[in-house]
């Protein structure tokens, strides 16, 4: 049987496209996203004060994303749009993070398959519940796959590594500076490409991007951490 | 009704589209049968709906405070006694409307999502001179469902955190939009309140004057104005009053607010003009 010329397979189509999208997100730097007693912690290495990989979605929901950055801020953006047109249709508390992650998984499958280019992209949506058994944490990748994860997730560069330190440290129930310093340590395992790979590497306030989903809070529960209060927390961090 | 929104599926175009920050230009995309005033044209004007009356606001060194009365009239029927026409805006303002009850609570809900929508996309607050234009031009957009009877005003105040003072924006149908750095009232009573008001404010007065002042411009209004509610004794429904200042937004509680109900009433039975 002949081939036109420059045809694929699907599988090789698939295949090459999911190497692409693997390799950009290689890329990047890790994010962390860790439940704690009162919510959920999100934690990111990155340098820039102004260009956010964590971000408020709703009351109880928020986003955060590795990749490339145009491709995933189109997404967040498109996420709040989501949100806030059904919070104002319906009612604030019939916003969840299962139909945001559904409409994200049913969106990057499409981009996968259709567009020649797939998202470089992979994002962690959570919902923080009346209690720690209610939260919930969805992973997406580039092709649209979700998974429903317990405890804690890493995605990004190097996030096998990052991974399985979580695994080590992470401990149902624990304090809000306890999950940080679980989160920090698993992150500094992980040597962005361009950094040496051996010696210590101490991520300090600067360089990290820190926010969370607090139960305790009215209404919108997402606050960011940063400035003194990060640097505070850091240290006591440090020194239990 | 089906959801405009996209039940299951990818998410529409409009949703990706790079472009605004403002909600309420994306619902007019996306679903502009949400919008408020997005209604087909009505055969008569509208008049036996319900309508809220009077909100005061004044400003103290520092900050702002906005009181509003409990009734709801149609025609010279009372449609609801515990009606809260006084609104958390964003962290640093606050919102009450006086007209068409409907439309009037409608018009906020819009308005609030339109703050924290910006808040969320931009990562930033919109300035307060920007947060009062945003609502002139809601209240614009209503303009043709107010020539047919169902007519509503805002009241704006908020903490400018530039400037660290208190500024209250006031509207009328039309939308034009005029800013007051001592007082300012709205609806029906607007006229008893704003008297009362003009005798009582200074310049340099504590939060709990401006508060008590407030509460005492809506038990004037009350006093003169049949569609203003007075405190209700009987069924503990005080006037809501929010404070806005370096802090932030506040609503106070009823029990802060029933002592100074009280104690208007105390001075007041004392006084032959009542």
């Amino acid at each position: 049987m002949t081939m036109p010329f420059g045809y694929a397979s699907p599988e090789q189509q698939v295949r090459d496209k999911s190497e692409y999208a693997r390799k950009g997100i290689a890329r990047g730097r890790s994010v962390v996203v860790i439940t704690y007693a009162e919510g959920i912690l999100f934690v990111a290495e990155n340098p820039s004060v102004t260009l956010h990989k964590i971000s408020e979605i709703y009351d109880r929901i928020a986003f955060a994303a590795v990749g490339k950055y145009n491709e995933f801020e189109n997404l967040r953006t498109a996420g709040i749009r989501l949100t806030d047109s059904r919070g104002y249709m319906y009612d604030r508390r019939d916003v969840t993070s299962r139909a945001l992650a559904n409409a994200y998984a049913q969106t990057l499958g499409a981009i996968f398959t259709e567009s020649v280019k797939p998202y470089e992209v992979e994002i962690v949506v959570a919902e923080v519940g009346r209690s720690s058994d209610d939260d919930q944490i969805y992973k997406l990748t580039f092709d649209g796959s979700i998974a429903d994860e317990r405890g804690f997730v890493a995605i990004g560069g190097a996030s096998d590594q990052v991974t399985t330190s979580l695994k080590e440290h992470h401990r149902d129930g624990q304090s809000l500076a306890d999950a940080l310093r679980t989160a920090v340590r698993a992150l500094t395992v992980s040597v962005p490409p361009g950094m040496p790979q051996n010696g210590e590497r101490v991520l300090a306030a600067a360089n990290l991007e820190v926010g969370m989903l607090d139960r305790t809070r009215a209404r919108r529960q997402f606050k960011r951490i940063g400035g003194r209060v990060l640097e505070d927390l850091l240290a006591e961090t440090a020194s239990a | 009704m089906a959801d405009p929104l996209g039940g299951a599926g990818r998410l529409p175009a409009v949703f990706m589209a790079p472009g605004t920050s403002s909600f309420t230009d994306f619902l007019s995309q996306s679903a502009p049968h949400l919008l408020p005033g997005a209604r087909e044209g009505l055969p008569a004007p509208v008049t036996e709906v319900a309508h809220g009356t009077t909100i005061v606001a004044v400003t103290f060194p520092g900050g702002v405070i906005m009181a509003g009365d409990r009734r709801a009239t149609q025609g010279h029927m009372i449609a609801q006694r515990d009606v809260e026409k006084v609104h958390h805006a964003d962290d640093f303002s606050c919102v009450g409307y006086a007209g068409t009850a409907g439309v009037g609570a409608e018009l906020i809900r819009l308005f609030q999502v339109e703050l924290e929508h910006y808040e969320k996309i931009e990562g930033a607050t919109l300035s307060l001179d920007a947060k009062a234009n945003r609502l002139a031009a809601m209240v614009k957009g209503n303009l043709p469902m107010a020539l047919q009877g169902l007519a509503v005003v805002p009241l704006f105040a908020g903490y400018d955190e530039d400037d660290g003072i208190g500024r209250i924006f006031s509207y009328d149908i039309a939308a034009a939009m005029s800013e007051e750095r001592t007082y300012e009232s709205i609806g029906s009573g607007s006229v008893f309140a704003k008297g009362s008001l003009k005798k009582r404010f200074r310049a340099d007065q504590s939060q709990a004057d401006a508060v008590r002042i407030a509460i005492e411009a809506l038990y004037d209004a009350a006093d003169d104005d049949s569609a203003t509610g007075g405190p209700d004794l009987i069924r503990r429904l005080y006037p809501i009053v929010a404070v806005v200042t370096v802090d932030g937004y506040r609503r106070y509680g009823d029990d802060e607010v029933e002592p100074v109900v009280s104690a208007i009433i105390a001075d007041r039975s004392t006084s032959a003009g009542g």
